[in-house]
């Protein structure tokens, strides 16, 4: 196959020696990128190497410092969003930013709903167009059910939706699959490549680099802000796409460790909340790594919730080291030695507002005291120990976490939490956004703390590194257990068949 | 991105900035007052300016800690007025005051529990709520006490709530403050549950992933809240030795007036205690030196009005232009607001 630029064809969208710095930090240092139609273009990097920053630049979000953004070979200014997406380009944020009272079908048709005769909105139309999108997706949504309370996932699908309902020539999505499982991805691409086919060219983004190879030609890698290669994915390995990112080779991505499980230190006993999860029993045990699997909306996740105590269950027990749990108490789930890496980093995970240390010192409020005063040297130098301990990339401890790439602020979540000491560890999609290197040192991390007597209870759509790390692998479909499968007999075909209810172990 | 990392740092500089600008304020209100208003520095005016000020200081305390964590309380001066009116009923049953000083507490403390429950357990807005009990409240005064005005109460305590400090200018009643006012600094920014309110204030949900107790938090500072506000109530009726039913009506414009001119966010998750002080004895001095120049007192409702709009108002066109300022400075146009919040 030849490559576009040999065809002779133009790129439809272009950056020319773009540069763009927030303060001190230089984001983006001469960066320049050819988007060819017909074409899925990948764009790889580590956490905070600028990848969200050259997309928003693309989009009209950011104006470069300097260089030119060239569409159809001739330089424009957008001035917004707005004018981007007049100009065909659609865009996936990194993170989803719906309104969270309006339908979904609102928020995909936000401004340009289908009118009928006097300007009335037409909702059958707008309905029957978003069913119509979630179909091709693969996915059952509610057109009218709001974006409130959706899971990450969910919301990241509407946002996809939201983009291909532009009939786009340029499609941007930075790390649309973050969330997703691997049915869900496969639904994804297949809309990606009629998109192609049909002419549109793509800029992909995503940490899990399997995917990369899966749908992409290209790929641009970033370094630091500035750009490494923009080469044929074709005859590369993923150990040399990786050498391109972080500049050396890498070890092993999941460095697992036999550890010889101890006593029962979470017990699960038929849990229930109506409606949501069914009859859900299990035990994680100390130095285990249990791996909680499913689709999206299978229920993992709210039963991650309900065990911390965010949402109250109905019927059934938890116990942490043989002790109950009060019902709907975070605080003394806490207090028994419990913490839970929640999915939603800028909702649940953070206060965006806040600094990276009083963050992570949000959860040591209780301990990190003296005299029934915050101390703060003691709240500082936690913070500080625990963000060098996950290479959070920062300029200052006391900046803004919103200033932080998004990677970085799942690091800040996972330290937020791993400071407390917890006896049992429940990660909700821990390494979401994380890039392979850093990846890597959580799972390090991760089987170090089994090591150490912590019990893991890990969610992850991500089936490698569900298959890489845990001693066994909990499947749920439909709001209940299926199957457990001992990590012998875990395979992507085993977990993805319980996961689809197609065979029950 | 309704609101952009270069929006947020914007913000934050300028409300760490806006308590300083009104401390600075006040100390020039102050040096022109005494300089250019007949009146205003000799020692007599300047107790009646603290002990007229003091009704909104006490109040502003839990109403800064309140605002801070996300919420409001309008029921406070009704809460007062209703002590007031309590007081002097029981005082007219001929009930000891060292009894009924109590009382009133209490019942201070059932008000600021009544709001409590209904922000916490029914998840009502408290601006709604408290509009509500700002009129039960006040309603239940009238009936308790009708129209009358009880003025007898014990010499000592009306001179304790009136009188000054040997020689000086300062009330008694101002050195009761200054504890206060130490215990509410502490307990909002060197304590875990000041902290904690914070967080509440800037992002209820993470605080609640993060094991706060959200809902227990906020029924505390509504009952406090109302402690603060019929022990605001005694010392009105005192301290003016006139017990009614409209004892202290419209002082919430007053508080909540203050508070925000002293930079705390009506959104919640940011501001000092020092500012929202600052902007009490700012509004205090205003309407000091209003009533000097003979300004009518519906004059000088219009004026705390104003400034509550100025204070809305003034942060956020700070806010713009020093956005404006930092995007010129990063060599890029202040950028369009994309709506966008996440749920
Ligand atoms: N609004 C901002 N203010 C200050 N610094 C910013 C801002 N946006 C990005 N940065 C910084 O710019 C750098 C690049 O960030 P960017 O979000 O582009 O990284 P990324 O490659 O998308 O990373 P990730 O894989 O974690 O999403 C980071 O150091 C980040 O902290
Ligand atoms: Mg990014």
């Amino acid at each position: 196959m030849t490559h576009p630029s040999d065809t002779g064809t133009a790129p439809v969208l272009a950056l020319k020696d773009v540069s763009k710095s927030f303060g001190a930090v230089r984001a983006l240092r001469d960066v320049s990128l050819e988007l060819f139609p017909g074409e899925v273009h990948a764009l790889a990097g580590e956490n905070g190497a600028g990848k969200s920053t050259l997309i928003k630049t693309l989009a009209g979000v950011h104006r470069p410092d300097a260089g030119q953004v060239l569409l159809d070979g001739a330089p424009v200014v957008f001035h917004g969003p707005g004018d981007a997406r007049d100009a065909g380009i659609a865009v996936i944020y990194q993170e989803p930013t719906l309104f969270p009272d309006l339908s979904i079908a609102e928020n995909i048709f936000m401004g340009r709903r289908p009118r009928r005769t006097f300007g009335r909105i037409d909702h059958r139309a707008t309905y029957a167009a978003t069913a119509d999108l979630m179909l091709r997706l693969g996915v059952e949504l509610d057109p009218d059910r709001p974006a409130r309370g959706l899971s990450i996932a969910d919301q990241q699908i509407v946002e996809i939706a939201k983009a291909l309902s532009f009939d786009a020539r340029v499609l941007i999505m930075d790390e649309p699959t973050a969330a997703l499982t691997g049915s869900e991805v496969a639904r994804l691409f297949g809309v990606v490549r009629t998109l192609r086919e049909q002419g549109a060219a793509v800029l992909f983004i995503s940490h899990r680099l399997e995917e990369m190879f899966r749908i992409c030609r290209r790929v641009t890698t970033l370094r630091d802000g500035a750009r490494i290669a923009s080469e044929p994915l074709e005859g590369m390995t993923e150990d040399d796409l990786v050498r391109r990112m972080v500049g050396r080779d890498l070890d092993e991505l999941y460095p697992k460790q036999e550890v010889a499980p101890g006593e029962t230190a979470l017990s699960v006993r038929r849990l229930t909340r109506e409606g949501v999860f069914t009859d859900v029993s299990f035990d994680v045990r100390r130095g285990e790594i249990v791996a909680l699997s499913g689709l999206v909306g299978a229920g993992r996740t709210e039963v991650a919730r309900a065990v911390f105590g965010i949402d109250r269950w109905d019927a059934g027990q938890v116990e942490v080291d043989g002790r109950p749990l009060v019902n709907g108490a975070p605080s003394t789930a806490m207090a028994a030695g419990l913490a839970l890496v929640p999915e939603d980093r800028r909702a649940q995970g953070l206060v965006m507002d806040m600094s990276i240390e009083r963050n992570i010192g949000l959860t040591g409020l209780r301990s990190s005291v003296r005299a029934g005063l915050v101390d703060r040297g003691a709240e500082r130098s936690r913070s500080l120990d625990w963000a060098v301990r996950l290479q959070v990339k920062y300029a200052r401890i006391a900046d803004t976490v919103a200033t932080l790439s998004g990677g970085n602020q799942q690091k800040v979540v996972l330290a937020k939490w791993l400071a407390t000491g917890p006896k049992v560890l429940i990660v909700d999609e821990p390494t979401r956004g994380i890039d392979v290197g850093t990846k890597a040192e959580v799972h390090r991390l991760l089987s170090q703390l089994a090591a150490d007597g912590v019990a893991v209870l890990m969610i992850s759509s991500d089936l490698p590194e569900v298959l890489g790390m845990a001693d066994r692998v909990l499947v749920m479909h439909e709001g209940r257990l299926t199957a457990e499968i001992s990590r012998t007999d875990a395979t992507e075909e085993a977990v993805m068949a319980a996961a689809t209810g197609r065979a029950a172990a | 991105m309704a609101d952009s990392p270069l929006t947020r740092a914007a913000r934050r500089s300028v409300s760490l900035r806006w308590d300083g600008a009104v401390g600075a304020l006040l100390v020039v209100v102050l040096l022109l007052s005494f300089g250019f208003v007949d009146g205003f520095g000799n020692a007599l005016n300047l107790s009646f300016l603290i002990g007229n000020t003091l009704p909104i200081a006490l109040i502003a305390l839990p109403m800064t800690l309140l605002v801070v964590s996300g919420e409001i309380d309008l029921s406070v001066a009704s809460t007062a007025g209703l002590s007031g009116a309590v007081m002097g009923a029981l005082w007219n049953q001929g009930m000891t005051i060292e009894v009924i000083i109590p009382v009133c507490l209490l019942l201070g403390v059932v008000c600021g529990l009544v709001n409590g429950l209904l922000v916490t357990r029914l998840g009502l807005p408290s601006l709604a709520v408290t509009i509500g009990t700002m009129a039960a409240y006040r309603g239940i005064a009238q009936i308790v006490l009708g129209s009358d005005a009880v003025t007898d109460f014990p010499a000592q305590y009306l001179d304790f709530a009136a009188g000054r400090i040997d020689g000086t200018f300062v009330p008694y009643a101002f050195l009761p403050f200054l504890v206060l006012l130490a215990v509410a600094v502490v307990a909002l920014h060197a304590m875990p549950f000041g902290r904690a309110l914070f967080a509440i204030g800037a992002g209820e949900e993470a605080a609640r992933f993060a094991g706060i107790r959200v809902k227990r938090q906020k029924l505390i500072l509504f009952t406090v809240t109302g402690l603060m506000s019929s022990l605001t109530g005694v010392f009105w009726a005192l301290h003016y030795a006139s017990a009614r039913y409209d004892n202290a009506m419209g002082l919430e414009l007053s508080v909540v007036a203050a508070v925000l001119l002293g930079g705390i966010d009506f959104d919640g998750g940011k501001g000092t205690l020092g500012g929202a002080i600052a902007g009490v004895f700012l509004l205090g001095a205003l309407q000091n030196v209003m009533s000097l120049v003979n300004v009518s007192a519906q004059s000088q409702i219009v004026v705390t009005g104003v400034l509550l709009v100025v204070s809305v108002l003034g942060p956020r066109v700070a806010r713009q232009i020093s956005v404006a300022r930092a995007g010129r400075r990063a060599g890029a146009a202040p950028r369009s607001k994309t709506p966008a919040p996440t749920p």
